[in-house]
């Protein structure tokens, strides 16, 4: 709606400005660009006033309101007169921002969000300068059991924005608000730790944490020990979604792709090689659709399921164990990656495998965990040693000391360094959907088609459904398939499949809405950018113009990949294969208990 | 403290349980059926450990967490087995100015446990009350349904207690 149709005259700070009927308050000064503090408040997720520091002078009829309303959930009115900066919303949004001060931690210097941190940037600009109220502080937990989130309640403020986008964006509600009044702690049931309760480590809750309470586990030193001791090989590989948001970490608008200044800083790092998962994003397709077109052919287990999202596995195995052999045998490009750099590359480089060292860059807090899974192994060789996120590779990279606003594009080393188009479009929803059928497509008509963007599986809804009709076995024959994002919305594929309202051939399911792009692993964005910028579609629209940008846009088109199925694997899903590329999958209990009678406690 | 593991009280097989589904099914709308369907169960099995959660979780849907919110939440709750007895101290002002705490003293002395406990034998649960509502009788004290007023005499005490064992009895 342009500005002159907006029914409703509203005046903040002596401004006329329009609005819309049902807008609040806090929307409208903000796209005007009045700034009002807000640390409870995540647009469209959690509208709540807890917080308080969102609050203004009211006036409706000439009638002052009572107190100071909180501007999140205060509609707009014909005629309503806001006032953000007075003495008493000034005084008022200190006082509020000293009272959360009581009772957090307060070691910025130390923190992880120094910098990133909304509370401390608020307690900044509202001069903040001391905080009156000393003390007792709550009980602190510290859960750091799981290899993927650390819960810190220290320095928690119950705004209760992890709580909302669990429950509202996965439909998990792991977090709840426990306890009462001072005691108020957020956490999973009957004080267990993250990583023994229904979490699938997807990191949205990270991602909506104003402060530290909430983030991910970190192996930096770990990676730095492996750089430095001379007997290692430390060979790193970064995922498609990585380049779409590491920018970010340096000052760059959101999405700026920064694939070639990314290699760059790997190597000035220190590590011996640096790979694109591209190149196992293009192998998993290669064993992906084969596989998938096996299923359709044999009889197979159908619709097949994606398997790239370790956050998805995680959730398949503990809400639906009856799709697990949907799911496909392959595993994820990370582990793909992993295993091949400590075979094949190994062996073309006269490389003793045990010395190698393989991390990984990820968009993803959930890979972390998949690394750890017992099964992601190979002759004792774990395929992956370490999952970082694209937050702690920001990290990394100033701790070097690298000035990544100065390097120069690099590219990423052979053997398995050349990906394809179809790779780069991996790290978001409907991408992986789109590049199998970029190569069933062909496989099965034996062309090169000239036609290969599938639109209908592209773009940030939760579901899509699309179809294409490619010849099998000499029969034109419609294949099905549905993309889906957020595991609430695989969740509500999964009951349609069971229900047999929704018949399909293959389901993409990426964990976070919006695919790897939006992951629990990508460079923060505040609830203030929030407001006005959906970070996803600049960094979808990243991958997307760095696909347009290859040559070779299609995953069996990489001639590396070509050289490894000739000189190693022998051919898609073979035996090689399998040993090296392929896990299974077993149901996963969560808030598991002794059974009744087995209690000696 | 992170608890890694939590022991079932109570066997699958318990024809509470049954109850319970059929208390939550009889309900039309899931919508506000966390809070009820606590409360039932509470009745049920006089308290509400995490293996009662995941049964209400699993037929209505809400979490486990958000269930273990509520049941945090309000103090009527319990999580831990109850005593079959519940003992309410009234602790208002009127019983307090009146001798309430000789009267608290007295019974933490006796049964060997504090406020908030319940015995060993989980003959009784001990808890102090806000407000009975009958500051005319204070000190206050109730057992059950049953109230006993004007304990200005602590002595008393352990025979009233008495008197509930041997009911058990």
């Amino acid at each position: 709606m342009s500005e002159e149709t907006k029914k409703i005259t509203i005046t903040i700070n002596d401004r006329e400005l329009k609005a819309d009927p049902g807008e609040t308050v806090l929307q409208v000064a903000h796209r005007s660009g009045i700034n009002i503090p807000h640390l409870c408040y995540l647009k469209d997720i959690n509208e709540i006033a807890a917080c308080r520091l969102c609050v203004a002078e009211v006036e409706v009829n000439g009638r002052r309101m009572r107190g100071l309303p909180a501007t999140c959930v205060l509609k707009v009115e014909d005629g309503m007169v806001v006032r953000t900066n007075t003495k008493a919303v000034r005084k008022a949004v200190r006082f509020n921002l000293e009272l959360i001060l009581a009772n957090h931690d307060m070691n910025c210097p130390t923190c992880v969000r120094n910098g990133t941190c909304e509370l401390q940037k608020l307690a900044r600009e509202r001069g903040v300068e001391g905080v009156r109220f000393g003390g007792i502080k709550r009980a602190v937990t510290i859960d750091e059991l799981s290899p993927s989130i650390v819960r810190d309640s220290s320095k928690c403020i119950l705004c209760g924005r992890c709580v909302s986008t669990c429950e509202k964006i996965q439909g998990l509600g792991v977090l709840a608000f426990t306890n009462r009044g001072f005691n108020t702690e957020v956490g999973p049931a009957f004080d267990f730790s993250m990583r023994d309760v229904n979490c699938i480590y997807c990191g949205q809750c990270i991602e909506a944490c104003p402060v530290a309470a909430l983030r991910e586990r970190r192996y930096i030193d770990d990676v730095w020990d492996a750089i430095d001791d001379p007997d290692k090989v430390v060979v790193v590989q970064t995922a498609p979604a990585v380049r779409a948001s590491l920018g970010e970490e340096f000052g760059y608008p959101i999405g700026t792709p920064v694939t070639g200044k990314m290699t760059a800083a790997l190597r000035h790092i220190g590590f011996d090689y640096v790979f694109d998962t591209n190149f196992a994003a293009d192998l998993t397709i290669s064993e992906e659709a084969t596989e998938l077109l096996h299923r359709i052919t044999t009889g197979g287990v159908l619709p097949m399921i994606t398997s790239c999202s370790p956050g998805w596995i995680r959730y398949c195995e503990m809400y639906h164990p009856d799709f697990l052999p949907n799911l496909s045998t392959c595993k994820s490009p990370q582990n793909m990656m992993g295993a091949i750099i400590k075979s094949y590359f190994a062996d073309v480089m006269d490389i003793d495998p045990e010395t190698i060292v393989v991390v990984s860059i990820m968009p993803c807090t959930s890979k972390k965990s998949e690394a750890i899974r017992e099964e992601m192994e190979v002759d004792g060789l774990r395929d992956v040693d370490y999952s970082l996120t694209t937050r702690e590779l920001g990290d990394m990279i100033k701790q070097a000391g690298i000035d990544f606003d100065t390097l120069e594009d690099e590219h990423p080393d052979s053997v398995l360094g050349d990906y394809t188009g179809a790779a780069v479009i991996f790290g978001t929803t409907g991408g992986v959907m789109e590049a199998a059928l970029r190569t069933a497509a062909d496989v099965l008509t034996g062309e090169d088609l000239p036609s290969f963007e599938y639109e209908a599986v592209r773009g940030m809804e939760g579901i899509k459904q699309a179809s294409v009709t490619v010849p099998l076995g000499g029969v034109p024959t419609e294949l099905k398939v549905v993309v889906c994002s957020s595991v609430k919305h695989a969740g509500e594929v999964l009951d349609a499949v069971r229900k047999g309202e929704l018949s399909c051939h293959f389901i993409e399911v990426m964990a976070c809405p919006g695919g790897c792009i939006h992951g629990g692993g990508q460079s923060y964005v505040s609830s203030t950018e929030r407001m006005s910028t959906d970070p996803r579609l600049a960094r979808a629209d990243a991958l997307y113009s760095e696909d347009e940008r290859q040559v070779l846009r299609k995953s069996h088109q990489n001639p590396e990949l070509i050289e490894l199925i000739d000189k190693f694997l022998g051919a898609p899903n073979s035996d090689v294969a399998h040993k090296y590329l392929h896990t299974h999958y077993a149901p996963r209990p969560f808030y598991a208990q002794k059974e009744f009678g087995e209690c000696d406690d | 403290m992170t608890r890694t593991s939590h022991c079932k009280t109570i066997a699958d097989n318990d024809p509470r349980y049954e109850e319970l589904r059929s208390f939550i099914h009889s309900h039309e709308s899931k919508d506000g059926i966390a809070m009820t369907a606590l409360q039932e169960a509470q009745n049920l099995f006089g308290y509400l450990p995490l293996e009662v959660h995941k049964f209400i979780s699993k037929e209505t849907g809400v979490p486990i967490a958000e269930l273990y919110g509520v049941t945090t939440f309000y103090s009527q709750f319990n999580t831990e087995p109850q005593g079959q007895h519940q003992i309410q101290i009234c602790m208002g002002t009127a019983c307090y100015v009146k001798g309430a705490q000789k009267v608290l003293d007295k019974v933490v002395e006796t049964l060997g446990v504090e406020v908030g406990m319940t015995t060993p034998d989980q003959l009784f649960t001990l808890n102090a009350a806000r407000c009975l509502g009958c500051c005319g009788l204070a000190p206050v004290m109730m057992i059950d349904d049953d109230v006993y007023a004007n304990l200005d005499n602590v002595s008393e005490i352990p025979a009233i207690l008495d008197r509930y064992r041997k009911d058990t009895k």
